[in-house]
């Protein structure tokens, strides 16, 4: 009996082959039906999308590659009459013109030097950004410290006339210096004579080198500023309004937060004061008011106040900037390096800021994103940087043509989205490497 | 025991080491550093003033201008002051900046929605949009606009045209001007009383939801009030209005309402520009929003519309409002820019042309940072108060 009902049932001794899921549900078909025509509502929207991009896109390459002309030496080349057919983009100007793009009216025989501030500047860069490359610490020291004066005297031709007077204000400057020193140490007992005679030291050597070095005639010509123009002008504003800001941007971040009231007041004064009004009357005030506060017979080059301005300006962003990050490091890191014995100058430099400015490096890319498209305002106040210097080249009658002005602005948007598109990925990399230790 | 560690730490602690002073000394120190280089710049300021025989001093104001100006929201002729070129500035600011927040926000939040959208093909067009016009300077997309685009549209003669009263050509864009007649008052008076009414019903609406826990249409009755209510008027009245349309006379339009090129690329490139950075701060609030307030809601028995309107749009524009309120600061301030292409707002007029003509360069530019400062204070002050009245109050 219980042999014929196990005869009789029908057990599966084995599982039934999993069938394939429907061919509408997977591959390109169940991707297009998932993400394009999943309702007729999204279908409609498809549709707008795909009459979008028909109107924009097969116009741009059009215009961009398929009818453009690529050589040539003068308007002729780019003219409708010339060519036979209707005329795209004039690369063959911007190809002529690329040595003004990138150099402004730098004298030819000097543009290695130009090139080498570059190149030094691109190699010094690169392990700097990349995480995994040794050595960061000699890598900023030398970005920060030496690459600065190289490219100031190569760019300039240095030799600056410091003359006599100006050795002796640094000696007087040197020996008040040495004499706090001695005070807060000997006298008042607050700074460890050791340390504080060896940072004198360096730091009064450090500033001798650099007199020097400016001082020195290095047998190179010198090229007045309003030479400099195009990529050159953009890079050299951006670059120390951004690096010349963060030092002011963190001691008024510092200031902002700081338990004395008066240090606090200032500093909210300069940050709200900078960042209520416009950078372009930032430059006007430069340009025009600025001479006006020197005392007699001190003038500054026009690229000079350009940079006063500017730097001020970045720095109140920059301060709000590096005051998120100081807002972010919790309160046991202040009260550990208290309970630790540290000084205020102590705790902040070796506990709290090293943490609070690893956490806003996205944020100061962000800034110098920010600072990098608005270098283009410096054609208000009359430099050339690389939108101005284009627009400049649109009066030489040698390339007047109609589509002249479309490609050079082309160009200009493309440069200018190149460096930004790559900065903000990079700052969004660095994102995530930084928060990498937070993510669950 | 402790007798002697008392004497002994009396001995040792020198003023030096007493942070109260430390702290006193710096700041009289910084306060003294202040007043030195405020004292510099002003002594050297005067002494160059008069150097160059500049008068300084806001007399300059009440001077004749002599010079014109192609868009004024009040009467100006060139016998005007520069006192009254200063507010026609001003006004022409608040106009490119008013009108460009309304259409940045409103490209910015369809952008930022599309951005979020589940079909792939839109979602991916609003990242371009957001990712190029983001990366590009305002400056460059300004006279892209301007000369690339609207310089090149035909001449008058040859415009574009909507059922033809509306002209597009390269000195503008000419639509019908309305002019009202008598009985149009009216219409505006209700306008007005129809706002006010609006506001006091939701007040009541409030308070009465808070009471009882019944709703009022509060949105309807609003519309009702605000648009229907004028509108009904203006068609009783028999539509007090005539439209003088513009009309090509000769080489170029006459009549109607001329709206510059140079405002247009402004509007054009300050909201598109805007709108990106907008785009992106909404999706970040709505973002923000958890999926769980979303599936409390619906296990809560909320159908979609409800839990949107009720749960998820209160608590994204808390995230929202700050940023945007940023951004609108931005689009005010980057509206300076239009100095570059000869929009007549401030700091072109009265920064730009004022300055070259009388040369009082300290005047003038404090006054045009002080009226940017002042918007901008005023609207960190409401941020603030907006930040304390929305803040999550917890425990």
């Amino acid at each position: 009996m219980a042999n014929a009902h196990n005869n009789d049932a029908f057990v599966r001794t084995e599982m039934a082959p999993t069938l394939p899921p429907p061919r509408s549900q997977v591959g390109v078909i169940g991707w297009m039906r998932a993400s394009l025509f999943s309702s007729w509502w999204n279908t409609i929207l498809t549709l707008v999308g795909l009459y979008i991009i028909w109107l924009v896109v097969p116009g741009l390459i059009q215009w961009a590659f398929v009818d453009a002309v690529w050589t040539g030496s003068d308007r002729e080349a780019c003219l409708a009459s010339a060519v036979g057919h209707e005329v795209g983009a004039c690369w063959a100007f911007v190809r002529a013109k690329i040595g003004q793009f990138v150099y402004g009216r730098y004298p030819d025989a000097e543009i290695w030097r130009v090139n080498v501030a570059y190149f030094v500047g691109i190699a010094g860069l690169i392990p700097l950004l990349i995480p995994s490359v040794p050595f960061k610490a000699a890598n900023v020291i030398f970005m920060l410290g030496i690459y600065p004066v190289l490219t100031l005297i190569l760019l300039t031709g240095g030799h600056f006339d410091i003359g006599a007077g100006g050795w002796v204000t640094l000696a007087v400057f040197l020996a008040i210096a040495l004499a706090l020193v001695l005070f807060f140490s000997r006298w008042a007992g607050i700074i460890d004579p050791k340390a504080g005679l060896t940072a004198w030291g360096v730091g009064s050597g450090a500033l001798v080198a650099l007199v020097a070095a400016l001082s020195v005639d290095w047998g190179l010509a010198p090229v007045p500023t309003s030479l400099w123009g195009g990529l050159l002008v953009t890079l050299v504003v951006a670059v120390t309004g951004i690096v010349a800001s963060l030092p002011i941007g963190i001691l008024l971040a510092l200031g902002r937060r700081s338990k004395m009231p008066v240090v606090r007041l200032f500093s909210i004064m300069f940050i709200e004061f900078w960042r209520g009004v416009p950078l372009i009357t930032v430059l006007f005030m430069a340009s025009v008011m600025l001479p006006l506060f020197l005392p007699e017979g001190v003038t500054f080059d026009k690229l000079l106040r350009c940079l006063i301005g500017v730097t001020l300006f970045a720095a109140a962003y920059m301060a709000e900037v590096v005051r998120g990050g100081l807002q972010a490091i919790p309160r046991g890191q202040y009260e550990g390096a208290q309970a630790m014995g540290l000084s205020y100058w102590k705790m902040m430099g070796l506990v709290v800021l090293p943490q609070a400015l690893k956490l806003v490096i996205p944020g100061i890319v962000n800034t110098f994103i920010g600072l990098f498209k608005d270098t283009t305002l410096v054609l208000i106040i009359g430099l050339f940087d690389l939108l101005g210097i284009i627009q400049l080249n649109f009066t030489d009658a040698n390339w007047s043509t109609p589509t002249t002005g479309h490609t050079g602005y082309a160009f200009a948007a493309a440069v200018f989205w190149i460096f930004c598109f790559g900065m903000s990925r990079y700052s969004i990399f660095m994102e995530h490497r930084l928060s990498a230790g937070e993510r669950r | 025991m402790s007798v002697a560690t008392q004497e002994v730490r009396q001995q040792k602690s020198s003023i030096w080491n007493d942070p109260r002073f430390r702290s006193l000394l710096s700041q009289v120190l910084l306060i003294a550093a202040v007043i030195w280089l405020g004292w510099e710049v002003i002594s050297n300021t005067m002494r160059n003033l008069e150097q160059q025989n500049i008068a300084s001093g806001f007399g300059f104001l009440d001077t004749t201008a002599g010079f014109g100006i192609n868009q004024s929201l009040i009467t100006y002729s060139e016998e005007s002051s520069y006192g009254r070129v200063f507010v026609v500035g001003l006004l022409n600011t608040i106009l490119v900046s008013f009108l460009g927040i309304i259409l940045a926000t409103i490209i910015g939040f369809v952008v930022g929605v599309m951005r979020l959208s589940k079909n792939w093909l839109i979602a991916k067009i609003a990242a371009v949009y957001v990712e190029v016009l983001r990366n590009i300077p305002l400056l460059l997309q300004i006279f892209f606009w301007y000369f690339a685009v609207l310089r090149s549209l035909p001449s008058p003669r040859a415009s574009a045209t909507v059922l033809d009263s509306f002209f597009v050509n390269n000195r503008g864009l000419y639509v019908p001007r309305p002019l009202t007649e008598p009985g149009f008052q009216v219409v505006t008076a209700l306008f007005l009383i129809g706002i006010a009414a609006t506001v006091a019903i939701r007040i009541w609406a409030k308070r009465r939801q808070d009471r009882t826990g019944q709703q009022f249409p509060v949105l309807l009755t609003g519309l009702g009030l605000i648009v229907g209510l004028p509108v009904a008027a203006f068609l009783v009245l028999g539509s007090p209005v005539t439209l003088n349309y513009p009309q090509l006379k000769g080489f170029n339009f006459v009549g109607g309402l001329r709206v510059i090129p140079e405002f247009v690329a402004m509007l054009l490139a300050l909201s598109i520009y805007t709108a990106a950075f907008i785009a992106e701060i909404v999706r970040a609030g709505i973002l923000a929003v958890s999926k769980g307030q979303t599936e409390a809601a619906s296990a809560l028995g909320l159908r979609p519309r409800p839990t949107l309107r009720l749960v998820v749009v209160p608590q994204a524009v808390r995230v929202i409002i700050p940023p945007l309120t940023n951004q609108y600061l931005n689009l005010t301030k980057n509206s300076s820019l239009a100095v570059a292409i000869a929009y007549p707002e401030l700091v072109s007029v009265f920064a730009g042309t004022t300055l070259n003509q009388t040369g009082q360069a300290v005047e003038i530019i404090l006054m045009t940072m002080a009226v940017y400062l002042t918007l901008s204070l005023l609207t960190s002050a409401f941020m603030n108060w907006y930040n304390a009245k929305m803040a999550l109050v917890e425990r």
